[in-house]
């Protein structure tokens, strides 16, 4: 019942705009006319990413992967393919190119991605532990608890050369070696789940998606460093994983993977869910820790770290949840094969949450070394609604932006930081040119001003002295040495507040002053905002040439700020206007213009 | 079950990952797993799970299992939908409503067709291959 082959064209707006329709034809007619019509269902898809290879064909089962195919080569690709068998070399997707920064025999496949933490999401019943078991789930535990020496575990991490995926990127065997050396009669593991950065979800979708991977885990660190007590610190706000993570952890008792004699091997580890009430700076590992001793969540001063001094006084490792995942995986596959995924400065995969103006927004995991090009054009597929790409912020509240001349750097730990941004938790926020590059740091900054916890000065009083600077520009009533200031201030902060983030609030301003100093000078010297974005700078007028007198802008104005006769031209009353933008986008004519 | 040890943790494992190979489980060769982390759910995951089972029912279909799984990352067409459905390839659907969960079943399920224009791909490669998908 089922047909021999199907053969799959993309049919994303972007293929769709370089023929996929005609190609479609083509092989539909070509299958009739070389009698294979019923052997084979031509199917549109979606997008497929890739896009700028487009338009896209593939075929399967061979999974054959055939980019810029012409409606032309239909003919060839059914009489080859489909009736003779064999695939059309030259429309193959060439497997070398750009995969110089990956070279692991692992990656022969055509995707940019390459999915180590998010392995098991959406492959597997995240509520059911025998398939996370099937698929060699709990194998590295068997080997931490019966084959290998602790000793053995922190030197697989170090040659795997596993960075803190949180954001510092603090080498992860370096944060065990120091608990384990650390002479206590109680020591504990931490995972830190507090996911804040506006636009970052990949630690919810590991949780809801592969609990058991970072239950697994916290009891290789236990097992490591001597820690019976595991405690995943986790926001409220996330139910369905805390839901997930609860049904994991019972299901482990169940078979004896977390409790008291583990595999009847006399490793004792169990686990704790504390929630989190949503404060941003409770992601900073001092006051996390502070918050599950049921104080409030402000940071500490370091040294001492968790790592010696953490939780309750003891040793403590605490990891993101990225990190967590990566863990299992390195002890089955060895550190050596973590170690040649990536760059030299940073092994290993990243997981990005891409939104903004992107077609293809979600989960991506590439190897580090990745172009931001390949991540927004090939993965995301570019920009949505073909509008310019204008920058991309990496790094949340504490990062910056990235301008269209860096997209085809390399993106890893160091050269984030050298473009003036940084790694951060992993959002990846697109802009095009309609978003206003002083409304966006605006967000930001207002966002850190929120959430600053207020213990000390710099962030507190220097955050609300930045932001009410950034409310001048965009009200249009700034100076130029207003920005003069914002450096000032955010320099001050950086150096003199308490923790991160404080020391990383100014970012989106001094990034921004930086790459984008003339938006900013529109603003401030001009009054003028060039993306149309900030109301008090912008103003709509009626262009008397074009205005028809059709009376429909007036109609829809909700304040009645346009007056005129039918057939005459309209005008805007500036005093009344609101800038809704109602009469722009009812106007067919063009007649009304944003100034 | 009870508490295991290693040597029934490992012979579990190898029961499990034959009958993931097989992709028969408990008398069912097709599967249809569907993506319900927060995105998909938020995206309508729950009324395609309730079209399925109302669809399987309707057509008195009994070899087919319905199962949940995370997001698998392709949040811009959530709520998403994996088939697996034996002499087919394994398929991704996108975009998946009530009226697509119904030709899921009737094309793709019944007559081995598959359902045109919310077909995607999986985003990499499985780094477990054992997995068996």
């Amino acid at each position: 019942m089922a047909f021999r082959n199907y053969i799959l064209v993309c049919g994303g707006t972007a293929c769709e705009s370089s023929k996929a329709n005609a190609i479609y034809e083509a092989l539909v007619s070509e299958c009739k006319a070389q009698g294979v019509a019923d052997e084979v269902q031509i199917v549109k898809t979606g997008c497929f990413g890739f896009c700028e290879q487009g338009p896209i064909v593939k075929i399967l089962p061979e999974d054959s992967f055939y980019v810029q195919v012409k409606p032309e080569d239909a003919k060839e690709l059914v009489a080859e393919h489909i009736v003779k068998g064999r695939e059309v070399k030259r429309l193959l997707y060439a497997k070398e190119g750009s995969r110089k920064h990956a070279k692991v025999e692992d990656i022969e496949f055509y995707q940019k991605q390459f999915r180590i933490v998010l392995r098991n999401c959406g492959f597997i019943d995240p509520e059911n532990i025998n398939e996370y078991i099937a698929r060699e789930g709990y194998v590295a535990l068997e080997k931490v608890l019966f084959e290998m020496t602790a000793d053995d575990v922190i030197s697989e991490l170090r040659t795997a050369g596993l960075r803190g995926r949180g954001g510092a990127g603090f080498p992860t065997w370096m944060k065990w070696n120091f608990t384990k050396q650390a002479e206590s009669d109680q020591k504990y593991i931490v995972v830190n789940a507090d996911e804040g950065d506006p636009g970052a979800y990949m630690d919810r979708s590991t949780l809801e998606g592969d609990p058991h991977s970072v239950l697994e885990a916290m009891a290789i660190a236990g097992k490591t460093v001597g820690a019976n007590q595991g405690y995943i610190y986790i926001r409220a706000e996330y139910p369905l994983a805390i839901k997930r993570l609860e049904i994991a952890m019972a299901q482990a008792r169940e078979y004896g993977l977390l409790g008291k004699d583990i595999l009847g091997s006399g490793f004792d580890f169990d686990i704790e869910i504390r929630l989190g009430a949503g404060a941003f700076v409770c992601g900073e590992e001092t006051a996390l820790l502070a918050s599950i001793e049921g104080k409030r969540g402000m940071p500490v001063p370091r040294p001492p770290f968790p790592a010696v001094k953490g939780l309750w006084g003891k040793p403590t490792v605490i990891n993101n949840v990225e990190t967590w995942a990566n863990i299992p995986m390195i002890i089955i596959k060895g550190g050596d094969w973590f170690s040649r995924i990536g760059t030299p400065d940073s092994h290993g995969t990243k997981v990005f949450a891409l939104t903004g103006k992107i077609r293809n927004s979600g989960l991506v995991e590439v190897p580090m070394g990745t172009t931001l090009r390949e991540i927004i054009y090939d993965i995301g597929g570019g920009i949505a609604n073909d509008r310019e790409f204008k920058a991309v912020q990496t790094g949340g509240p504490s990062g910056g932006v990235i301008t269209k001349e860096f997209l085809d750097t390399p993106i890893d730990f160091g050269s984030l930081t050298k473009l003036g941004s940084m790694m951060g938790s992993g959002g990846m926020i697109v802009m095009d040119e309609d978003d206003c590059i002083v409304d966006v740091t605006k967000f930001y900054l207002n966002f850190t001003v929120d959430e600053s916890c207020g213990k000390c000065s710099p962030c507190r009083i220097g955050g609300r002295s930045l932001a009410n600077l950034l409310d001048k520009i965009t009200k249009g009533k700034a100076e130029l040495a207003d920005l003069d200031q914002m450096v000032e201030i955010g320099e001050a902060m950086k150096k003199a507040s308490l923790c991160a983030l404080g020391q990383t609030a100014p970012n989106p301003i001094l990034s921004t002053l930086h790459h984008f100093r003339d938006e900013y000078l529109a603003h401030v010297v001009d009054k003028r905002c060039p993306a149309g974005k900030c109301k008090s700078l912008i103003s709509y007028h009626i262009l008397p040439d074009k205005c028809i007198g059709c009376t429909a802008c007036a109609r829809k104005c909700p304040v009645a700020a346009i007056s005129g006769e039918r057939r005459e031209v309209h005008v805007i009353d500036q005093a009344a206007c609101i800038k809704c933008g109602v009469c722009y986008e009812t106007c067919k004519f063009g007649a009304i213009e944003v100034r | 079950m009870a508490k295991m040890t290693l040597e029934e943790l490992r012979k579990l494992r190898d029961s499990k990952k034959s009958e993931i190979q097989k992709r028969d489980i408990a008398g069912k060769d097709t599967q249809i797993i569907i993506g319900m982390g927060t995105c998909g759910i938020a995206a309508g995951a729950k009324v395609v799970l309730d079209a399925f089972l109302q669809e399987l029912d309707a057509h008195e279909l009994e070899h087919v299992s319905v199962t949940q799984t995370g997001c698998m990352g392709l949040c811009y067409v959530e709520p998403t939908v994996e088939v697996l459905s034996p002499g087919m390839p394994p398929v991704i659907y996108g975009k998946v409503d009530a009226a697509v969960a119904k030709a899921i079943i009737e094309d793709h399920v019944m007559r081995g067709k598959m359902v045109s224009d919310h077909v995607f791909d999986r985003p990499s490669a499985d780094i477990i291959k054992d997995g068996g998908k």
